[in-house]
């Protein structure tokens, strides 16, 4: 495009050197973009899997030897890393699902015309905005705490004992916190599939008899399938990656100590710099393998084969 | 019949939105009352209001957390525009070959989880001395936003009429003129939408927060973390620590929802 476009301003074939500097330019413009990225978080990355393959316990810094792969054999066979994928499959898991589920319809209740419906969009947007720490401390302490917490409040009103949510539930505590600020995410991408749908096609099925139930199942949903699957897979990478409400709420107790929170325990507390590293290593794979088959699975469930375009 | 169908399906909208939103108001309102009335239970309604909580939040130092919230945030989202514009641009009005390779690249970074470099970097930031160092957490911020915003900055670019561009170009504006005077303005939506979002994700970080900074460079959401000490009632002072970190992020998204909607439905889904 760019070569075409130069020589009918100049009029004549280009000459190399004109070429080779056109083709210079947007690459030095996205070079930049490129090295940084590269820099921060490549070249870290490296760095972490040879950490992984030393023997480095901060407490014995004058011992940093390599040992190859004894870490990795320390986690797999550690009595840690396996509950720790289980709870971080869970959390992420359920908080993806509820969140999709109320966020669909959320969107289906918002892709109609009433009195309002910005204020009402706006609201429901508004968790997705509070900062992940606040929302935290929030959920913990104003509305599941034992005492105090509005929830309890509600429950006692409808005659039910008060529960401890973050000392008898912790995983359902993360997973209420986790599922209140990402519906909005997944509200978001649906809505705007829903709106991008064709009005005219939704009103001849009206027209020919078809049942909002029927409408909804075979055009809306097949519809929305990339949506669904684009919100599910961002969800569940962001998920996979949660940290903030469990340090801030449960600490990793009661099933609650996710991969992330694992290897921050390692390093940070435990200081064991090797396997903290084995830990991160794992971590990313898990994270590609669980992105992956998460998708699958969820479409399998969602869709059930009655999408026939490939 | 169809009436009341919706106006029943128009109050339930009304009241599971309200739901939805009722942690955040009781935040602000817990935020405004004296400690005892913040954990009475049943909860208190008609009780006097005041910004004491406000003032004692301050007391505690959050104008210097807050501060480095703004400069970490800011900062970074100027780094992240300088890159992401240009590079966008090369991947779309201009492009480079293998275009597919560099988008799938930036976008793998964004999957790599910070748990995958933040031992380098920590133990590489504390050789340098530059732990605790707000400059050094805007850079990262900038690397954890740069694969979102070159995403959402080239959908923008996409939708730029490239005849425009050719016509620029026949007019034998260079690169930079044509850069400046004719596609920026057209792009501006896109680029305010890419920075709020970009805004967000830094003002709320948490994770390199906690463990790279420590008291002088501090931002607010580790000092919020660290904001509860168990001694005696602090539902309120929380309440207002909570809502003066929370409301920026919650303005700014509220005034330019529009943008907000379009760059995460157009970054998710393009």
């Amino acid at each position: 495009m760019t070569a075409t476009m130069q020589s009918r301003t100049t009029g004549a074939r280009p000459r190399t050197a004109e070429r080779r500097r056109a083709s210079w330019v947007p690459r030095g413009l996205v070079l930049p973009a490129l090295i940084f990225s590269i820099l921060l978080t490549q070249i870290p990355f490296v760095v972490t899997i040879v950490f992984s393959l030393l023997n480095w316990n901060q407490l014995r810094p004058s011992e940093i030897q390599f040992n190859w792969f004894h870490n990795y054999v320390v986690v797999f066979t550690g009595p840690d890393f396996l509950p720790s994928l289980f709870s971080t499959v869970t959390i992420t898991g359920t908080s993806v699902l509820l969140s999709l589920l109320i966020g669909l319809g959320f969107a289906l209740l918002l892709d109609r015309k009433f009195v309002g419906r910005g204020i009402a969009r706006t609201l429901i947007i508004t968790p997705f905005l509070v900062m992940p720490a606040a929302a935290a401390l929030i959920w913990k302490w104003s509305m599941l705490d034992v005492n105090v917490g509005m929830i309890n409040y509600g429950l006692h009103l409808l005659g039910l004992p008060p529960v401890s949510w973050n000392t008898d539930f912790p995983v359902a505590t993360i997973i209420i916190l986790l599922t209140w600020q990402f519906t909005p995410f997944m509200m978001l991408i649906l809505l705007a599939g829903l709106q991008s749908q064709n009005r005219d096609i939704l009103e001849a099925a009206s027209v020919d008899g078809a049942g909002p139930l029927r409408t909804f199942r075979w055009m809306t949903l097949p519809h929305l399938r990339q949506y669904i699957e684009i919100a599910a897979l961002l969800g569940t990478i962001m998920l996979l990656q949660v940290f903030d409400p469990i340090a801030i709420m449960t600490k990793g107790t009661g099933g609650t100590k996710t991969l992330s929170y694992l290897l921050y325990e390692r390093a940070f507390i435990g200081l064991n710099i090797g396997e903290a590293a084995a830990f991160g290593v794992v971590t990313v794979a898990v994270t590609m393998v669980v992105a992956t088959l998460a998708l699958r699975t969820l479409f399998r469930v969602f869709i059930e084969g009655n999408v026939r375009d490939a | 019949m169809h009436k009341v169908r919706g106006a029943l399906l128009t109050g339930l909208t009304w009241v599971l939105a309200a739901a939805f939103f009722f942690p955040v108001a009781w935040m602000v309102f817990t935020s405004f009352k004296s400690e005892s009335d913040a954990s009475s239970i049943p909860p208190t309604i008609a009780v006097p209001l005041s910004f004491a909580q406000y003032a004692a939040v301050f007391d505690r130092g959050a104008g210097s957390y807050l501060l480095n919230s703004a400069t970490a945030s800011i900062g970074s989202t100027i780094i992240v525009l300088l890159l992401a514009i240009p590079a966008a641009y090369g991947l779309s009005i201009r492009p480079i070959k293998r275009v597919q390779d560099v988008l799938f690249f930036f976008i793998s970074t964004r999957f790599l989880p910070a748990a995958a470099s933040i031992l380098p970097v920590f133990f590489i930031l504390k050789t340098l001395g530059l732990l605790d160092n707000i400059t050094a957490l805007a850079l990262l911020y900038s690397a954890m936003n740069l694969p979102i915003a070159v995403w959402m900055m080239r959908s923008f670019f996409k939708e730029v009429p490239i005849d425009i561009v050719e016509a620029a170009q026949i007019d034998g504006a260079n690169l930079r003129t044509e850069m400046v005077r004719v596609v920026l303005p057209i792009l501006l939506p896109g680029i305010a939408a890419v920075a709020l979002i970009c805004f967000i994700f830094s003002w709320n970080e948490y994770f390199l927060a906690t463990l790279l900074t420590s008291f002088q460079a501090r931002t607010a959401p580790p000092f919020l973390a660290s904001f509860v000490d168990g001694r005696g009632q602090f539902l309120a002072v929380l309440s207002a620590a909570s809502t003066l970190a929370v409301l920026p992020v919650i303005i700014a998204g509220w005034a330019a929802q529009k943008q907000l909607v379009r760059g995460l439905a157009m970054g998710a889904v393009k």
